[in-house]
């Protein structure tokens, strides 16, 4: 009895209040942007069920209960049940694809009586995160046996593919953000650097691919591409392989080849000097290999792979663009200025940046705006809910938004940090890579710097599902940090 | 613990996050903060103003009898998206059209080119203006077709089948319209002719609107702050003119199958009691959706219905000029009363011969204006011009002249409240000077009787007539005599006093009497008041203008009138006898029933004119 007493008021002592106050902080933030964003002029009633606010204190209400009940449920649980979850989770995902009606396009949402529905693809992240942190807390786990790292990435693929089949994109992106935590756990900063270089890639390719530089029958993006692939390549040989001849001899080839095609293209015959820099590519790639066979060092391999994914990336960006949904092959076209169509398909971007851009620095005050409530930004309450933030709360408001988010974010590390047990500080890190990546994603769709994808932003956009969700995978973490004193004892 | 190796790879991830922070945070202040451009576009988004338009205002005659009303017409308007399951052949019948200018009006509208506020959420103009009938019929059976609506309006409706000049009308503002005044949209309605653009400030009223909230697809979301910026419509002044319209009615019959102008003024007020110009048309032809096609039918007519010769149309004054002129030379001194000049058949001098009539000779000044002698007043002019004790030469003579014409109105606009006035011509010094070079008043000399290059309109004839009537004052004509909560502009009630003494006019008022009773006016002359008159006979290319100028009571005068009939003949013909008839409709209020037969036979009397371009 009185070890359980102790233990009790231990856990009420290690709570991690700091965090609970941020969390606190966004909920009540966020409820009073969904006021503006839901804002009726014919139902002006905030607190009504009737309206999205009304409806939003339920959620947030019912989030707090579940946080309670959480910290009532000890690690050991987790520990003993985490597969168990996962699987059940996993099923629930595939009998959703099957059993869930269509909405606008998407089989995510499960009815659970009367108007209530639920998407089982926001409660999926926790039981994934709860998985790696159970495999990779397990003794004996490393990340650099490829059996131990496949299952790990096995474990991540399983639901962003079923995610993928009830055609929530957005929603299975956000599973990319464990290999934040993945990086974290040790695993290589080039695999993270591979997949920058790959975003840059397209961006920039996709960008500029119907740009031709002045006079000369060259694409912009894909003379730009293949440089910087090469660049990249060669700055990898120096980092990674410290082999200065090597560069030299690869830095100097590319430069004088690339700088006489152009003066060849210039002054003598127009052609595509991007035949030029492929061929360049080719050669430096075989020069790698061959460096690799001759020094027996499997980095030079690994570079010449890197170089090889560069290469053939920006070939396979336009046949792997046709395999987007056709709204989100035309979200990132509108992103990356190709169709710039205010009436079109760059209505909901324009309109959004719109919206921020009238708030000015105090913005119009709350409950004030007009282009949020009047539906101008679609889907203003729920994905482009930072609209009403910046419109009503201006730059000062939509600044401390993020700063908090900085905070709290920045907090979550510490206590991850803090973790005594690899599958504590694995599952928080899960848990802040999501919320940073929902974050970056959300943000910076609003303020038209990354892809249109409909993803919500955690404790501010409207909705149950989502809430829930992010209470969820919020307090299992804190419960498993409070419990980081009692095993010492 | 393992993994020590890689701890620093937290500063990694939180310096990640701090990164995409910043970067956020400054593509806010970019938006936010440098940038005016998205406040402005987000009020064009949100905000619609609602305009409200006020009543225009209605206008009266003197005696308070209604002219112009405004009723309630109905637009038929659609919203594209909402039309489904139309029975076109159904409505097309209901609204009197065929299937194929139903495809091609809804054609037009979805054409961006010719709409270029086309949305396929907001209403869009169909058909304007349909009847209360069209509408009851309509309105009985719009609920089976969805996204048809009716837009109430306004449209000017004309009491009257008279003054259709003086009314003017209304009609959608033209672009340079909407580019000169902010008050205007495009759409709005404008008076342009007439009184309706003279007063188009007081009659318009101001416009009211509400500020709505419009949401992204153009539906009114709710007045924005409650309404408290929104303004009520101040509706139009209502006018009353000075015009009566029985006298009006009478001048039209009398002019009917004429060209030409009849202006009766009140003397003392300077109020414009009648303004007739012939040929005339009626003023229902401009309402509504007609006024198009039928402006466009009057614009190619050769007789040129649409101009309002009583202001815009400049004639020879003829002898109704020489009252003035006898003015000038008495009170220059020229002349006096019992100064007699011969007249043989004309004034002939040194091989020039202006032709007159048979009568005594010669005669002094009054005998002159009643009989309407040419030499006289050649010889009156002749005097002046060479008189060089006076005046140094020629043109100083011809400009103190110039100057006696101008103080009696003549020469430029008199201002009178309507658009489209012209200012007639008095030839000055210079204008001889660089006309002619050298010249001598021989030269000049049918100045003096009405010809040559004076022209006045009918308006200054009838003004001479009620100078003469004030003896020696004008106040500037005018047609409005009242506007309801206002005032008429002071311009309007100026006393504007001749060079020439009371007395002087008095002789010229006898000379006018004695012409009505013994001269060339004599078909004017009544037992029932005491006419004063003069004829003229304006020598023009075609056959002789007839004219008349004249006021009656002689003692406080209560009309001043002036009736110019093109190619009409002697003043005597049809000048004399139609403004008779007007003196004895305003004065006794109805005409005697042998007047009333008068007035039938003149108006059966009709010029032939032929079809030549005028």
């Amino acid at each position: 009895m009185t070890g359980q007493n102790n233990s009790s008021k231990g856990i009420f002592l290690s709570i991690d209040w700091v965090t609970i106050l941020l969390y606190v902080i966004l909920i009540v933030w966020g409820w009073f942007s969904v006021c503006g964003a839901c804002y009726d002029f014919n139902n002006p009633d905030l607190f009504s069920w009737e309206t999205n606010s009304g409806k939003q204190i339920v959620w947030a209400g019912t989030s707090l209960v579940l946080a309670a009940v959480l910290m009532l449920i000890e690690k050991r649980f987790y520990d003993t049940a985490a597969f168990v979850i996962y699987g059940a989770m996993m099923i629930l995902l595939a009998i959703t694809i099957v059993i869930a009606p269509d909405t606008k396009g998407s089989r995510s949402w499960l009815p659970i009586g009367g108007s209530v529905k639920i998407q089982p693809a926001e409660f999926a992240k926790f039981a994934v995160a709860l998985a790696l942190g159970k495999l990779m807390g397990e003794y004996g786990f490393s990340i650099r046996k490829v059996k131990d790292i496949g299952t790990a990435i096995g474990l991540i693929f399983l639901p962003m593919i079923l995610i993928i089949a009830q055609k929530e994109t957005g929603s299975a992106l956000v599973y990319f953000a464990f290999f934040l935590m993945l990086y974290r756990e040790g695993m290589t900063g080039s695999l993270l650097f591979t997949g920058f270089a790959c975003v840059v890639y397209f961006v920039v390719g996709l960008t500029f691919s119907q740009d031709h530089i002045t006079n000369m029958p060259v694409s912009i993006g894909e003379f730009t591409v293949l440089l910087l692939g090469m660049s990249f390549t060669i700055c990898m040989v120096w980092i990674y392989c410290r082999n200065l001849k090597a560069v030299k001899i690869m830095a100097y080839t590319c430069a004088g080849a690339t700088l006489l095609a152009m003066l060849f293209s210039i002054y003598v015959i127009p052609f595509d000097v991007c035949y030029i820099l492929f061929g360049l590519c080719i050669l430096m790639i075989g020069y790698i290999i061959g460096l690799a066979i001759y020094t027996r060092m499997i980095r030079y391999g690994l570079i010449a792979l890197f170089a090889i994914i560069s290469t053939a990336f920006f070939y396979m960006t336009d046949t792997l663009f046709q395999h987007l949904d056709n709204h989100q092959r035309i979200r990132i076209e509108v992103l990356l200025g190709i169709k710039d169509d205010p009436r079109g398909a760059g209505y909901n971007v324009n309109q959004a940046k719109i919206a921020i851009g009238s708030g000015g620095l105090f913005g119009k005050g709350f409950l004030n705006g007009t282009q949020t409530k009047l539906r101008y930004v679609p889907e203003q309450h729920t994905d482009f809910i930072f609209c009403t933030v910046g419109e009503e709360e201006g730059f000062i408001g939509s600044a401390g938004v993020l700063i908090v988010y900085l905070l709290f974010i920045w907090r979550l590390i510490a206590v991850a940090e803090r973790q005594t047990e690899r599958m504590g500080r694995v599952y928080g890190y899960c848990v802040l890579s999501i919320f940073l990546f929902h974050l970056f994603i959300n943000v910076g769709m609003v303020l038209g710097l990354t892809p249109v994808i409909g993803i919500p932003l955690p404790f501010f956009s409207y909705g149950g599902s989502s809430l829930w969700g992010f209470t969820l995978l919020l307090f299992i973490f804190l419960r498993m940090d409070a419990e980081r004193n009692l095993k010492r004892q | 613990m393992k993994n020590h190796v890689y701890d620093y790879r937290k500063f990694v991830l939180a310096g990640i996050a701090l990164v995409i922070v910043l970067c956020y945070i400054v593509r806010l202040a970019f938006l936010q903060l440098s940038n005016e451009e998205y406040k402005s576009r987000a009020d064009n988004n949100a905000f619609f103003n609602n305009v409200i338009f006020p009543a225009r205002g209605v206008i009266y005659d003197r005696n308070g009898e209604l002219l112009v009303y405004n009723q309630p017409a109905y637009d038929i308007m659609v919203i594209m998206r909402e039309v489904h399951n139309l029975d076109t052949l159904d409505f097309c019948r209901t609204i009197n059209i065929t299937k194929k200018q139903f495809d091609d009006r809804m054609a037009q509208i979805k054409n961006r080119n010719k709409n270029p506020g086309y949305s396929t959420y907001t209403q869009q103009l169909f058909m304007p203006q349909i009847s209360s009938e069209e509408y009851g019929i309509l309105q009985e059976k719009l609920f089976r077709f969805h996204g048809f609506f009716i837009r109430e309006r306004t449209i000017r409706r004309y009491a009257t089948d008279h003054c259709a000049h003086i009314l003017g009308d209304v009609a959608e503002v033209s672009q340079t319209e909407v580019d000169n005044d902010d008050y205007y949209d495009p759409g709005d309605y404008i008076g342009k002719q007439g009184v309706e653009r003279s007063y188009e400030t007081e009659l318009r009223g101001v416009k009211g609107v509400q500020i709505l909230l419009r949401d992204a697809r153009g539906r009114i979301q709710g007045h924005y702050r409650n309404g408290v910026l929104d303004r009520k419509p101040i509706p139009g002044k209502n006018l009353t003119l000075s015009i009566d319209s029985k006298l009006q009615a009478l001048g039209e019959r009398l002019m009917e199958g004429k060209m030409g102008a009849i202006v009766a003024i009140e003397p003392k007020t300077g109020e414009i009691l009648c303004m007739v110009s012939s040929p005339s048309y009626d003023p229902h032809r401009m309402e509504g959706k007609q006024r198009g096609t039928q402006m466009m039918d009057m614009q190619r007519d050769p007789l040129k219905p649409m101009l309002n010769r009583a202001i815009a149309g400049t004639y020879p004054p003829g002898s109704t000029f020489k009252t003035s002129q006898g003015l000038t030379f008495l009170q220059e001194g020229i002349i006096t009363s019992s100064t007699a000049y011969p007249c043989y058949r004309g004034f002939v001098t040194k091989g020039m011969r202006v032709g007159c009539h048979g009568h005594g000779s010669p005669l002094p000044l009054i005998p002159a204006i009643a009989t309407s002698c040419n030499g006289y007043f050649c010889w009156g002019l002749y005097h002046m011009l060479n008189n060089r004790t006076k005046y140094k030469n020629i043109q100083e003579a011809m400009t103190t002249w110039k100057d006696y014409m101008v103080s009696m109105g003549f020469g430029y606009k008199l201002g009178v409240d309507l658009p489209g006035e012209a200012r007639g011509m008095i030839p000055n010094a210079d204008y001889y000077d660089r006309r002619l070079g050298q010249w001598n008043a021989l030269g000049v000399i049918s100045i003096a009787i009405g010809q040559g290059e004076v022209t006045l309109t009918p308006l200054q004839i009838a003004n001479l007539g009620a100078t003469i009537a004030n003896r020696g004052y004008y106040i500037t004509p005018h047609i409005v005599k009242a506007i309801e909560d206002g005032k008429i502009a002071d311009s309007l009630l100026v006393k504007h006093t001749t060079r020439v003494d009371t007395m002087y006019y008095n002789l010229v008022v006898e000379g006018m009497r004695k012409a009505v009773q013994g001269g060339t006016c004599r078909s004017a002359n009544t037992s029932m008041y005491e006419v004063c008159g003069k004829t003229g006979t304006a020598q023009n290319r075609g056959k002789d203008h007839s004219a008349f100028m004249g006021f009656a009571p002689k003692n406080n005068p209560k009309i001043a009138i002036a009736v110019y009939v093109e190619n009409g003949g002697f003043g005597a013909t049809f000048g004399v006898p139609i403004g008779a008839l007007m003196m004895e409709q305003f004065i006794n209020g109805k005409l005697s029933p042998s007047s009333e037969a008068r007035a039938t036979s003149f108006q059966n009397r009709h010029i032939d004119y032929g079809t030549r371009e005028r």
